[in-house]
């Protein structure tokens, strides 16, 4: 049994608020967003011993370029190409960091650029197997992989157009009030069937639009916390897994499904003890399979699920409250993000938006990296308000 | 089912060209091996020589036992479409040029999972298919999932047309009208559909057997063309270069001695022919060629060259001739890289000795003038670069595979 993470939290989330394109670098979007961390947390940079990063167009920098970068000294360095699972396992490390006293305080940070052209080029070079055996097909990028496992989940388990759609519209009406997203008009189910095909059966609104951002939090002890005089949020319980399942001949589950029942057991509490969830909603279809693979309902039931529920906040089960990336946006490495800090305003009360009233307890889930036709790595955290 | 291909009208001149765009291009070098056989005609797929697993993508290790002994080994491409979809949108300029187009994951029965282009003709998923790896037009093996017998019109599907170059309604140049084996291809053309074949004629005043009879079939056009003469190929361009899509150049000298029997006056004549034609041909109609690279529903789409398996590994008997082969090889890969961003296919032909004049003495098996005529119409219609056609081509490509220094001392007796 692994230890808790009792003594731990996760406080400070941070937005650069994001923009369609962008003439910065990376390093600009980081850069801002470390500025924002020690902003808000009233501490002096140099208090920061440990660096967390994660980003898709850093190149070719890594955290380790930062540090000089951003003249910080820290003990303790990690950089995390983990891109939607990015979040949580940033969480995972520097928490255990923190608990074994390698640093006091651990800013997590994750952004990216998008230059008119920098989405085309990332992908080219995404992965050895996307170069070999995906970007050659015209498959640039995940639309094609996800339209053939969408195409896969809705034959096999009966889920239709119009339930995806209800996901969709639901996240958009979560966005409205939230001032960061790019879309910010309501989003109407005929305007979401009516949409210009992308890769059948996906249409323009199952996909999330590549943009320029930064996110960020701080991990750090409690008691440094109270110092600070900073609201926090607890952790819980987390789980992590990578290529899980590899002899499925094509994807309709993720590391979730093997490690649910651990990340339930750490908390003492399962799926419907949960105010909200904060989804890595890359595609809709991954929203559904991460409510079946994280126990909200079984496998292939998540049509009747998706039916049965509203997805909004002041609903049942709200569902990425901030509009999540498909409403956001999808600045890289900070769509790992999204949903953390989201959580963290949400348990402490302190939101930007909307907000779920008397949250106490939140999961958010990541996934990440389709290196070649799935993706590979899944995880996530169960946060709990102090 | 494929609707059959139609004449395509002629290009309006006063519209800008389509002009030519590559698919991704880039792998790693373990994937090339995938090319490497698509370039034959066959498909391929890593091995592991400890557990036997069959991987794909290309990996360095076994993904199973993580052994390091990977053997690339033909493959049956049978196996389920298990997912399908039309792309609507691709960032790649080739691809946008060319959606919607579909493509399928495919559950292959020897094991691993491919995302593959998928013939129109294959049903929706569930559904079987098989599945074969193509040289894509920029030269790198893709593969692609055909539904699982013929269908009519088979070859007429716009994804597939990519990857091959179908004589139908193409537009060809076979350099010398005047051998049998010229004369040879240009009805093999005419039986496959071109439209039209100009046959190359040099020195039109000495009678040459066939020819007469060649002509009366209207699809073939006597052109004047002697590759030794730069002006000669320069005119022809001026004339026809912007119209031809294939181009063959069967242009051969052969002579049959070895490089100490006579002075240097043959070998220069077999280099002018052979080496510097070649390199003639390439500057007159190569910029054209590529300029025409993605025209209308019939681009410019392929050169063939007459090569020899002793371009390989010399047959000192042919010393000459096989030196001037070889050099001819090793300009014909440059050619290719020239052509590899016009999507111009580039066939190399490896064939051992061709029963005519200059092989008399030559004991059979050799390769008649028809059986090679086919072999190449075949190589364009299947897309592949490589061609060793006929049993001493084959036994001689195998053996230089196997080992090239025991193949050197096997051919010096022969």
């Amino acid at each position: 049994m692994r230890s808790r993470y009792d003594g731990v939290v996760i406080a400070a989330p941070v937005t650069i608020p994001y923009v369609r394109y962008s003439i910065r670098d990376a390093h600009w979007w980081l850069g801002r967003a470390l500025a924002a961390l020690v902003k808000s947390a009233v501490i002096k940079k140099e208090q920061l011993d440990g660096l967390c990063v994660s980003s898709f167009t850093l190149f070719p920098d890594t955290a380790v370029g930062l540090t000089q970068h951003f003249g910080l000294s820290p003990r303790w360095l990690d950089h995390i190409p983990m891109g939607g699972a990015s979040g949580v396992v940033a969480l995972r490390r520097a928490a255990r960091a923190v608990q074994a006293g390698e640093a006091e305080i651990v800013a997590c940070i994750a952004g990216d650029t998008n230059h008119v052209d920098s989405f085309r080029q990332n992908l080219a070079n995404f992965s050895r197997f996307a170069r070999d055996a995906v970007y050659p097909f015209g498959a640039g990028g995940p639309n094609a992989s996800f339209a053939l496992l969408t195409s896969y989940y809705m034959r096999q388990y009966g889920i239709e157009a119009a339930d995806f759609g209800k996901l969709c519209v639901a996240q958009r009406d979560n966005a409205l009030t939230f001032p960061h997203a790019l879309f910010r008009k309501p989003l109407a189910l005929e305007d979401y069937l009516s949409a210009r095909p992308i890769a059948d059966p996906l249409k323009l609104f199952d996909c999330v639009m590549p943009c320029a951002g930064a996110e960020g939090f701080l991990v750090m002890s409690e008691q440094r916390a109270h110092a600070l005089k900073l609201p926090f949020v607890r952790i819980l319980g987390t789980i992590e897994r990578h290529n899980a399942f590899p002899d499925d001949p094509i994807q309709m589950r993720g590391g979730w499904a093997l490690d649910r029942d651990d990340l339930y057991a750490q908390v003492g509490s399962g799926p419907a003890d949960m105010d909200f969830v904060e989804l890595y909603d890359d595609y809709p279809v991954i929203n559904v399979m991460q409510l079946e693979d994280l126990g909200f309902c079984q496998k292939g039931a998540g049509a009747d699920f998706v039916r049965r529920n509203t997805f909004t906040i002041g609903g049942s089960l709200p569902l990425n409250t901030s509009g999540g990336q498909l409403s956001v946006g999808q600045a890289g490495a900070a769509g790992g993000y999204l949903g953390l800090t989201e959580a963290i305003r949400q348990l402490t009360g302190r939101t930007l938006g909307a907000k779920v009233e008397n949250a106490r307890l939140g999961l958010v889930s990541g996934f990440g990296m389709v290196n070649y036709d799935r993706g590979l790595c899944s995880g996530a955290a169960i946060l709990g308000a102090p | 089912m494929t609707p059959p291909l139609i004449r395509p009208k002629p290009r309006n001149p006063i519209r800008a060209l389509r002009l030519p765009t590559s698919p991704p291009v880039v792998r790693s070098r373990a994937a090339l091996r995938l090319t490497a056989a698509a370039a034959e005609g066959r498909f391929e797929l890593q091995h592991c020589f400890k557990c036997g697993t069959v991987q794909y993508p290309p990996r360095s290790a076994c993904g199973t036992c993580l052994s390091h002994r990977l053997e690339w080994r033909e493959v049956s491409g049978a196996g389920e479409l298990i997912s399908d979809t039309v792309l609507h949108h691709s960032n790649e300029l080739y691809y946008r040029e060319r959606v919607p187009l579909r493509l399928g994951t495919v559950r292959l029965d020897a094991g691993p999972s491919l995302l593959v282009h998928l013939h129109g003709d294959c049903a929706a998923a569930p559904s079987r298919v098989r599945v074969r790896a193509h040289l894509d037009k920029s030269g790198q093996a893709v593969l692609i999932a055909l539904p699982p017998q013929d269908t009519a019109n088979m070859t007429d599907d716009p994804m597939l047309r990519e990857m091959t170059s179908d004589p139908k309604f193409h537009k060809i140049l076979v350099t010398d009208g005047k051998s049998p084996l010229g004369q040879a291809i240009a009805k093999a053309l005419v039986d496959a559909g071109a439209d039209i074949v100009w046959v190359g004629v040099a020195e039109p005043w000495k009678d040459a057997p066939g020819l007469a009879a060649l002509e009366k079939l209207s699809q073939v056009e006597r052109v004047p063309l002697d590759v030794t003469d730069e002006k000669s190929v320069r005119d022809l361009a001026g004339v026809i270069g912007g119209k031809v899509d294939i181009l063959i150049n069967t242009a051969e000298l052969h002579r049959a001695h070895g490089v100490a029997d006579r002075g240097t006056e043959t070998a220069r004549a077999e280099m002018d022919v052979n080496y510097f034609g070649l390199l003639r041909l390439a500057h007159a109609f190569g910029p054209a060629m590529r300029a025409r690279g993605a025209e209308s529903a019939v681009p410019a789409s392929a050169w063939v060259n007459l090569l020899s398996i002793y371009a390989l590994s010399a047959l000192p008997s042919h010393g000459t001739f096989s030196a001037a082969k070889a050099a001819a090889f090793a300009l014909s890969q440059n050619v290719r890289a020239d052509m590899r961003g016009a999507g111009i296919r580039v066939v190399n032909v490896f064939p051992g000795p061709i029963d005519d004049e200059w092989n008399q003495l030559v004991p059979p098996p050799k390769l008649s003038p028809d059986a090679l005529a086919k072999a190449i119409v075949a190589a364009l219609r299947d897309g592949v670069e490589d061609v060793y056609p006929g049993d001493v081509a084959q036994d001689i490509w195998t053996r230089f595979r196997e080992s090239q220094k025991a193949l050197e001392r096997e051919l010096w007796d022969q």
